[in-house]
């Protein structure tokens, strides 16, 4: 019975010559793992002819023994036990090919990350590497010589999220002659760095630098901008994606709206009245409106939610009522841009290669109440403060207390909230001491306010970063070595009457200080967008443990996915700053733009077909493939399966009752002989 | 054997998520028994239940299989098909006599290194408690009863033969007398 399986072929009457080569790695294997003893026991295995045990296997001069010895020892198969498959399977098929083998009459043995690196007794980790090792040699005999297959790639890119990493992969991209999409979900690109007023360290305003870079977006003939919109669908694979997109209606014709804004004067509504999103709610909108004056494009939207012109329907969704004397559409006149008709409209693109730049959310500052923001009115979120220095922000770059008029004399900043804490988000944020010290610069030069930072640690790891801090210091901002305990308005003392109290450890002077300031600052932590599980699953990606997309390699492949095709760039990967975002962005578009000047991608030849003798026409592997690959032939009452569409999972072979489905690469005697071999007892 | 006994599992990871928390477990350097051996395949979905009762037959004491969670397979759904043929196996392996805990399907993204090791140290664990599987003893254990029973047996038919050879010569003899 043991042996007793019916696909379980014998062993090939003759075996093929086999080299074996076992890599130190350094001692990154050797220190745990006795290579020698390994290659002497792998060397005694029949078929092997030769078996060897090298520092490097991966250098050159490692591959270039395996391609004289295949010459010189006449060999037909290879076996390297060293790294992670996923890293160096290619550098090696690579080196078999060029020694004249068929790249696939190999196989790799995984005795660093799945061995060495994990396991700490010498004995067992040798023994493993030796069970590891026979299943590769009994594996890679039953080998079969495979080609590889070219998938064209469209020259077209879609490029999600339209902050500053979307802005500068699409130019990046748009200027090297290549076809960009770019969607953005908001009624304007530019994201959260259109908020910002100054960016650090060198004070340079960021409008100044952003928007002219927003524009050139607007008028690049080669990147089509799509925004108000979002990805709903993505189908297909590197070279071939499918992607369908939801225009949301913004009930204006952004190809007639010339951005005149003469609709927002005219609306009925003479006073903005709604909350602006773009000022962090601090300022006020009307229902029709332009998000900021340099937005992209320079086309209003109406929102429907507040418009007088819609009401409420059935199912709660906003239908349009008529109701109002639409003097926006008499002042839009004969440009006729206003469209109350329009709907939500899905549209199918084709592109080749994808970016993802969806960037991140600021940690909400009312899941920790003990700082008591929205409960102390003036307590502000770093954002907030942002838009208030900013000249066009609401309140035209005066930094006052939410009356609206007082100017602080006094202002506290906490750091690390919401990151670095237990509680809420464990990692570094990254950018909020560096912003918080250019918001204290920032305050100090508005309000002559004295500005007290409360930090843990202050962390200034860039380019002129630490010279700014000292700037900071010099300029006699006070720093506070200490989490903040919290911020309460309970005066003890008459000078803390009427102000909010900061209560902190004081970690260097060893005292708990109690610090009247009139305004708080939250420095809120990045952490991922709330809908970044739902856009993983559209793009097949995978996510890290706290949250942000997972890049394949951090330091190898720090822009690309799992996914092929699909390339990841700024804060939706992890917390950073403006260069480190735009020098991700940029390797991004270098990625996506190698990919489309080679024309094609070799796919892994891992594809399943059909043995027309043995299949009985059951018809159950049908209905398992996700690509509908397999069709059925009515003549001949057999299953056949579409190479091209057929992309390697092998479900359909786990399933087919009779045996008679072989996957490449994958096929049932490789495996079986894998399982006899791990588990042969010595 | 001379040395104490150590369980071992065989472990069916898909190659996009299990096998790579289990190289993210590597560069992390998290520490797990050395008793499990991996066999990378594509997508959980190729896992046919022959390997797990192939496995088993061939000495394995435990089967692990490692598949991305529900809604994140790389192949879409790969994970569920071997959700679906797990359950029908586990029936299976309960009326075999195989206890529950010796194969077991996880999921285990590629960000969840740790898992690997809870999950590896955990069935480690409770294999060692249950003790060996020991098919391949058992089979040939069985197949010696079955040598003894048919020698038995053919023996037996030997003996009856001729007493009814010898039988049929004395009422023969009987008849002639």
């Amino acid at each position: 019975m043991a042996n007793g399986n019916g696909n379980n072929r014998t062993s090939p009457e003759r075996r093929p010559r086999i080299g074996f080569y076992v890599c130190h790695c350094g001692v990154n294997i050797a220190g745990t793992v006795d290579c020698a003893e390994v290659a002497r026991y792998v060397g005694t295995l029949p078929g092997v002819v030769l078996s060897r045990d090298y520092k490097y296997m991966c250098s050159d001069p490692g591959q270039e023994l395996i391609q004289k010895d295949i010459a010189e020892y006449k060999l037909e198969r290879v076996v390297v036990a060293s790294c992670s498959p996923l890293l160096h399977e290619h550098t090696f098929r690579t080196a078999v090919e060029k020694g004249g083998l068929n790249p696939f009459f190999f196989h790799m043995v995984n005795i660093r990350e799945h061995n060495s690196w994990v396991h700490t007794d010498r004995a067992e980790a040798t023994a493993k590497a030796r069970d590891l090792a026979r299943a590769a040699i009994e594996r890679v005999a039953r080998h079969k010589p495979l080609e590889t297959k070219r998938v064209p790639i469209k020259p077209v890119t879609l490029i999600v999220g339209g902050g500053i990493a979307g802005i500068h992969a699409a130019l990046t991209l748009a200027n090297a002659g290549k076809q960009v999409i770019l969607v953005e979900r908001e009624p304007t690109i530019g994201g959260h760095m259109a908020k910002f007023d100054k960016t650090f360290p060198t004070l340079d305003c960021a409008a100044c630098i952003l928007t002219p870079k927003m524009s050139a977006v607007g008028a690049h003939p080669n990147i089509r901008l799509l925004t108000y919109s979002e990805v709903v669908k993505v189908d297909g694979f590197v070279g071939n994606y499918k992607v369908t997109i939801r225009r949301k209606p913004r009930y204006i014709d952004e190809e007639k709206c010339v951005g005149c804004q003469d609709c927002i004067s005219a609306c009925v509504f003479k006073q903005p009245k709604f909350t602006d999103e773009f000022n962090e709610g601090l300022g006020k909108r009307k229902p029709v409106y332009i998000p900021f004056p340099q937005a992209t494009p320079q086309v209003v939207a109406i929102d429907s939610n507040v418009c007088l012109n819609f009401r409420n329907g059935p199912d709660g969704s906003r239908v349009v009522s008529d109701k109002c004397k639409k003097t926006c559409v008499e002042a839009c006149g004969d440009r006729n841009a206003i469209d109350f008709t329009q709907k939500e409209r899905f549209e199918e693109i084709e592109v080749g290669t994808i970016i993802v730049a969806t960037g991140f959310q600021a940690f909400d500052a009312k899941r920790l109440p003990a700082y008591g923001y929205g409960r102390y009115p003036n307590v502000f979120t770093a954002l907030e403060v942002e838009r208030m220095v900013n000249a066009s922000g609401p309140t035209g770059g005066h930094v006052v207390l939410r009356d609206g008029k007082t100017e602080p004399k006094t202002v506290g900043i906490i750091h690390c909230v919401g990151s670095r804490d237990k509680k809420t988000n464990r990692w570094c944020s990254r950018v909020c001491c560096m912003y918080s010290m250019k918001l204290a610069h920032l305050i100090k030069e508005h309000t002559h306010a004295e500005v007290y930072n409360f930090y843990i640690d202050i962390r200034t790891p860039g380019k002129g970063y630490e010279e700014f801090y000292n700037q900071l210091l010099d300029e006699g901002v006070h720093f506070v070595r200490g989490r903040v305990g919290e911020v309460t308005d309970w005066a003890i003392t008459p000078e803390e009457e009427g102000k909010l109290v900061i209560r902190v450890e004081d970690t260097l002077a060893g005292v708990v200080r109690r610090i009247p300031v009139d305004m708080v600052v939250l420095a809120t932590g990045l952490e991922p967008r709330s809908d970044a599980q739902e856009v993983r699953r559209l793009f097949n990606m995978s996510c890290g443990s706290e949250g942000f997309f997972l890049e394949r390699h951090p330091k190898l492949a720090p822009v690309s996915t799992f996914n092929d095709g699909v390339y990841i760039a700024g804060a939706c990967q992890g917390p950073k700053d403006i260069p480190d975002t735009v020098a991700q962005a940029g390797a991004a578009a270098a990625e996506a733009l190698s990919l489309i000047d080679k024309g094609y991608v070799e796919q892994e030849p891992n594809t399943a077909f059909v043995l027309e003798d043995e299949c009985s026409g059951c018809k159950s592997c049908i209905p398992l493939c996700p690509y509908s690959a397999i069709q059925f032939d009515d003549a001949r009452g057999k299953a056949v399966i579409n190479e091209a569409l057929c992309k390697g999972c092998g479900t359909c072979v786990g399933s087919c009752p009779s045996g008679s489905i072989v996957q490449n690469l994958f096929d049932d005697e490789e495996i079986f002989s894998e399982i006899e071999g791990v588990l042969a007892y010595e | 054997m001379n040395k104490e006994w150590q369980p071992r599992l065989v472990a069916f990871f898909c190659n996009w998520c299990t096998y790579t928390a289990a190289d993210l477990a590597g560069v992390s350097r998290l520490k797990y028994a050395p008793n499990v051996r991996v066999i990378r395949v594509m997508c959980s979905g190729r896992v046919d239940p022959q390997f797990i009762l192939d496995a088993l037959a061939k000495g394995a004491d435990g089967v692990l299989v490692g598949g991305c969670h529900p809604g994140d397979c790389h192949y879409v759904e790969g994970n569920y098909k071997m959700l679906r043929r797990y359950h029908l196996l586990k029936r299976m392996l309960k009326d075999m006599g195989i206890e529950e805990q010796r194969v077991r399907l996880e999921w285990i993204s590629a960000a969840e290194g740790h898992k690997v090791r809870q999950v590896v140290n955990e069935m480690t664990e409770q294999l060692r408690a249950l003790g060996p599987l020991g098919l391949p003893q058992k089979f040939e254990e069985w197949d010696r009863e079955v040598e003894r029973l048919a020698a038995d047996v053919h023996a037996r038919e030997a003996a009856d033969a001729a007493a009814a050879c010898a039988g049929r010569t004395s009422a023969e003899e009987v008849t002639h007398a």
